[in-house]
């Protein structure tokens, strides 16, 4: 039979959430065994090879191109899955969200301490190769249908492992008290 | 013992002195009743819903409506706690709470109910709210994000003439706690300590201390609010 397969993503997260999922020790054997890795960074598959039967999400949309992998992922993937305050609620890069971008930027290039000094011709980051800063930080819910959300910051290994193997057996999601957290 | 009433919740027999809130009542029968704005020996408000019963059938916030005589009252049922799961969604879109950079997390009730409820993510789109910190006090810094206008500050913390230090300033959407200019200088480092206390949520901050109980350790990390009763 083949097994299923698990892609995931970080999009405006900090990869907390993907050091926690290596976090489950020695079972992460076992993950191999249960499952196939497709577009990850992981594995740094870049594009979808194949249809996936769970996707996790890391990090909410805070630039038009976390918005194209998310729409990507909700194209491939049967499940997927918001990890992490940061996909669940836009988390700590939300803090933005009051603030314009153009203050976001400037402060960031222009006025902060550590950059006043140094960006001599006043230049904000204006390649047309670089992803372009969203007005705001969208939960991923917000942009796509999300099927699960884990929270957490990030979500404890455990929590992970349970809502993952309750997932691929078909299972009911059992949830421990002291794992389901919001930091 | 003319003045003890028998009354039921959620069927089980329970006594109290005529007279007593429910929620108090509730306490002193060993039910939890969730609440955000109540605080034992201060004068309920009504303000946050989140103690909501059926009492013979009709919904009254148990904080404000006594006991008496022969009521049967609902508390953990489906209903009643997808409701105040439903008002503990609308807390978190309402304002800007970042759990994990927030120094009351792990002992915030707010936080806490959320986790009891198992909210994984508010039905209701955030609203991302802009709102300021307010770190003029000596003593405490007060973050607008994590206020949910519950009033036990203004209702618990009193100068000796018995004057709110606390006020609400604005109205609708833009309401505020902010602290009296007049009375400020009355928040002594004690009713300081106690304002922390009182705020169910992180609003209310003790200056030039944070994150001191390690995780794991913190009021709520192994039990649920409420597991006590
Ligand atoms: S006040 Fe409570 S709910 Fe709000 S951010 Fe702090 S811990 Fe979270
Ligand atoms: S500051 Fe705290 S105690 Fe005061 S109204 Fe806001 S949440 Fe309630």
């Amino acid at each position: 039979m083949e097994k299923p397969v698990i892609a995931t993503a970080s999009l405006a997260g900090c990869f907390g959430c993907h050091m926690s999922l290596l976090d489950i020790d020695e079972r992460i054997l076992d993950l191999i065994e249960l499952v196939d890795f497709n577009k990850s960074p992981i594995n740094d598959i870049k594009e979808f090879a194949r249809e996936c039967d769970i996707g996790l999400i890391e990090g909410g949309c805070c630039l038009d191109e976390n918005v194209h992998v998310l729409k990507d992922f909700r194209n491939h993937c049967r499940i997927l899955v918001s990890v992490g305050e940061c996909a669940i609620m836009g988390g700590l890069p939300a803090m933005r969200n009051g603030i314009s971008v153009r203050e976001c930027l400037e402060e960031a290039y222009l006025n902060g301490p550590s950059v006043r000094n140094y960006n001599e011709n006043k230049i904000l980051p204006n390649d047309e190769e670089l992803p372009v800063l969203l007005n705001r930080v969208y939960p991923c819910h917000e942009v796509v249908k999300i099927d699960y959300f884990l929270p957490g910051c990030p979500p404890d290994a455990d929590l992970l492992w349970r809502a993952l193997t309750a997932l691929l057996n078909n299972r009911k999601m059992d949830l421990p008290y002291e794992v389901f957290k919001f930091d | 013992m003319a003045d003890l009433n028998n009354f039921t919740i959620d069927g089980l027999k329970c006594l109290a002195r005529e007279g007593t809130s429910i929620i108090d009542a509730a306490r002193q029968n060993d039910q939890f009743i969730p609440t955000l704005c109540n605080l034992e020996g201060v004068p309920p408000k009504g303000a946050c819903r989140v103690c909501t019963v059926r009492v013979n059938g009709k919904l009254m916030t148990a904080c404000t409506a006594k006991i008496s005589q022969g009521m049967e009252i609902e508390n953990q049922t489906e209903e009643l706690n997808e409701m105040r799961k439903s008002i503990v969604e609308m807390l978190f879109v309402e304002g800007n709470h970042f759990c994990p950079s927030c120094e009351k997390s792990g002992e915030c009730e707010l936080q806490a109910l959320a986790y009891r409820f198992e909210m994984t993510v508010p039905r209701y789109p955030y609203f991302y709210p802009k709102r300021n910190i307010d770190a003029s006090h000596p003593r405490i810094v007060k973050d607008h994000n994590r206020c949910i206008l519950c009033k036990r500050c203004v209702r618990a913390i009193k100068d000796e003439k018995g004057r709110s230090i606390f006020a609400f300033l604005d109205r609708g959407f833009e309401t505020r706690i902010y602290l009296d200019p007049d009375l400020a200088g009355q928040l002594t480092e004690e009713r300081a300590r106690k304002a922390v206390e009182v705020c169910p949520v992180g609003a209310i901050m003790p200056r030039g201390e944070g994150f001191k109980t390690p995780i794991g350790r913190r009021k709520y990390d192994r039990h649920p609010i409420g597991s006590d009763m």
